[in-house]
């Protein structure tokens, strides 16, 4: 029984080495840590706030960790994990810019992914007067978990401002890699970070 | 009620024991209770740790009582702990007064209880003696050693003494030491059974009395403790204790008047008809002696550096006694090793007794991970 991978799973597992320590922030049920771990050996661990989802984890074998990221990453030592995953997940979080600077402290190399709001779909919706509603920004106003919608354009912005260094993007939409115009044609949006030197 | 293939067994020890004080024991004896099959290859064998005032009675009826066992909403045949699948073990800890040598117990060199003389035992002489009981199974490692509480502490220093004897570390609502007010707590519960004039300094049998006053003042403290502010107020709040119809007005005596003085002096009353107070002093020591970091100059993570097990961490919300925090620094010590660990925070009202209560939540989590420990077993 093949799953269906989540476009952005391989595109993040390719930045990935084997044999590295990987930490996956907001990993829900655990889909993207058993995709990674069943492609290459990885020492993994999940943090996750919802109850259901943490039993899913250990159901699958997934250490994982209750905790709300909004209270930062205090269990995490400075530059404990090779790589740390924040996937879907950012625009979910109040404190953005201390989830940043959390994650390239306990990363050596950071994957954030989201969703554009600057997609030409999203950007007709609210042009006809309408919020959005879409395959990746699959929900209405009132009930979206998202807090905090941004564009490629403005992660850009606020990366520069922190001080994150981005180290590759990768732009996606329907699991296509989108290769100019990626701020009106990529619905996701997929960067490599580290904390600047 | 479950049918359980219960086998209570009493294991003598000639080998002495050295205990962690210098002291050591040269014979003892210690009741098991166990429950389902030890498979061929000897892998499925879970041991629970028990806290302070249980047994090796976990699960099921006992075959001489109508007890049911402290942890039979968790162990049982298809419960969390599936005792179809595992073969599961109790053992009554050394100083219990349960059935297991104790201050009770007659020592053998002087035909007199052991009373004042029954040497202070801690987390890692249990561990100790508990392994010496694997050895008589011929149980090389425990799939799992699981307790909540005191008994989490056993469960991480099987961790510690035993790195390969045990593969994973279940520790409930438990710490890697006891924060000065819970030592506190232990203090005035001991003050209280050591000041009771029917104490007479833990020589109490010979005199045929029991230190009921402060057996009955230590419980109602420590039950205070496991509870939450909230779970009490829900329980009793102001309610006066009145019998129906009779008048709301306060008494303005001393005699029991809300129902939360009557609960703790039921509570009390109950416990000093079964519980040794010297066992209670034991126990409660071992608990404040507990601090495997203490020989790493307080590093908690360097002292897990042996850890081979993997552990599952469980807290309550509002388990105030064993608090969150607490376990979130066993978890921490345990990240910072690298090792495989997994943690649940279950919001739960009813404070550090929430351990022995039946949660979806929390006995879900605990069922997911047992599935994991089973395919592993399967895997070897």
């Amino acid at each position: 029984m093949k799953q269906i991978i989540r476009s952005d799973f391989s595109a993040i597992a390719r930045w990935i080495d084997p044999n590295t320590s990987l930490l996956d922030l907001g990993c829900g049920d655990g889909e993207f840590l058993e995709y990674v771990q069943s492609i290459k050996p990885v020492q993994a661990y999940g943090v996750e706030i919802s109850d259901t989802s943490v039993q899913a984890c250990i159901q699958k074998g997934i250490n994982v960790i209750q905790q709300d990221l909004e209270g930062g990453l205090a269990l995490f030592k400075d530059r404990s994990f090779d790589t740390v995953v924040l996937s879907q997940t950012l625009q979910t979080i109040h404190e953005t810019e201390a989830i940043l600077g959390e994650i390239v402290r306990v990363g050596k190399q950071c994957v954030v992914s989201f969703p554009n709001f600057a997609h030409w779909s999203h950007r007709l919706s609210v042009l006809c007067g309408r919020m959005p509603v879409s395959k990746s920004l699959p929900f209405d106003w009132y009930n979206t978990p998202n807090v905090r919608v941004l564009t490629i354009a403005d992660f850009e912005a606020l990366a520069s401002q922190i001080g994150l260094n981005i180290l590759g993007r990768v732009v996606l939409h329907e699991g296509k890699e989108i290769k100019w115009g990626k701020n009106i044609f990529g619905s996701l949006a997929i960067y490599r970070v580290c904390a600047s030197q | 009620m479950t049918l359980l293939n219960t086998k209570t067994q009493s294991f003598e020890f000639t080998e002495p024991l050295s205990l962690s004080s210098g002291k050591s024991l040269s014979h003892y004896q210690l009741l098991v209770e166990t429950y389902g099959e030890l498979n061929a290859s000897k892998s499925n064998a879970i041991l629970i740790c028990h806290a302070l005032n249980a047994s090796h009675h976990v699960a099921g009826v006992s075959p001489d009582s109508e007890d049911i066992g402290w942890w039979d909403n968790m162990v049982g045949p298809g419960k969390p702990v599936d005792t179809n699948q595992f073969f599961v073990i109790g053992i009554n800890n050394l100083g219990s007064c349960f059935g297991s040598t104790g201050p009770m117990s007659i020592n053998p060199e002087t035909n007199k209880p052991y009373g004042s003389t029954f040497p202070v035992v801690t987390v890692e002489d249990w561990v100790r003696t508990q392994a010496r009981v694997a050895d008589r199974f011929g149980i090389n490692a425990f799939a799992a050693v699981m307790g909540g509480s005191l008994g989490g502490m056993q469960s991480i220093a099987w961790g510690l003494l035993f790195p390969e004897r045990v593969l994973n570390c279940i520790v409930i609502a438990s710490s890697a030491n006891l924060s000065a007010q819970n030592i506190a707590f232990n203090e005035v519960a001991r003050n209280a059974i050591m000041s009771d004039p029917d104490f007479h300094k833990g020589d109490f049998y010979e005199f045929n009395v029991i230190p009921r006053r402060g057996l009955r003042v230590a419980r109602m403290v420590g039950h205070i403790t496991y509870l939450s502010d909230d779970d009490m107020a829900e329980k009793f709040g102001r309610e006066l204790r009145r019998a129906t119809g009779l008048s709301k007005d306060y008494l303005y005596s001393f005699e029991t008047e809300f129902e939360v003085e009557s609960y703790l002096r039921y509570q009390g009353d109950k416990f000093a008809d079964y519980f040794d107070a010297n066992t209670y002093l034991l126990i409660t020591r071992a608990l404040d002696y507990f601090d495997p970091a203490k020989s790493c100059g307080g590093d908690l993570s360097k002292a897990f550096e042996k850890i081979l097990a993997k552990f599952l961490v469980v807290s309550f919300s509002t388990d105030w006694r064993f608090a969150p925090e607490r376990s979130r620094e066993i978890v921490k010590a345990l990240l910072d090793n690298k090792h495989p660990v997994s943690y649940a925070e279950i919001d739960a009202p009813h404070g550090h007794d929430a351990f022995l209560l039946d949660d979806m939540r929390y006995h879900g989590v605990v069922r997911s991970y047992m599935d994991g420990i089973l395919r592993d077993i399967e895997r070897i």
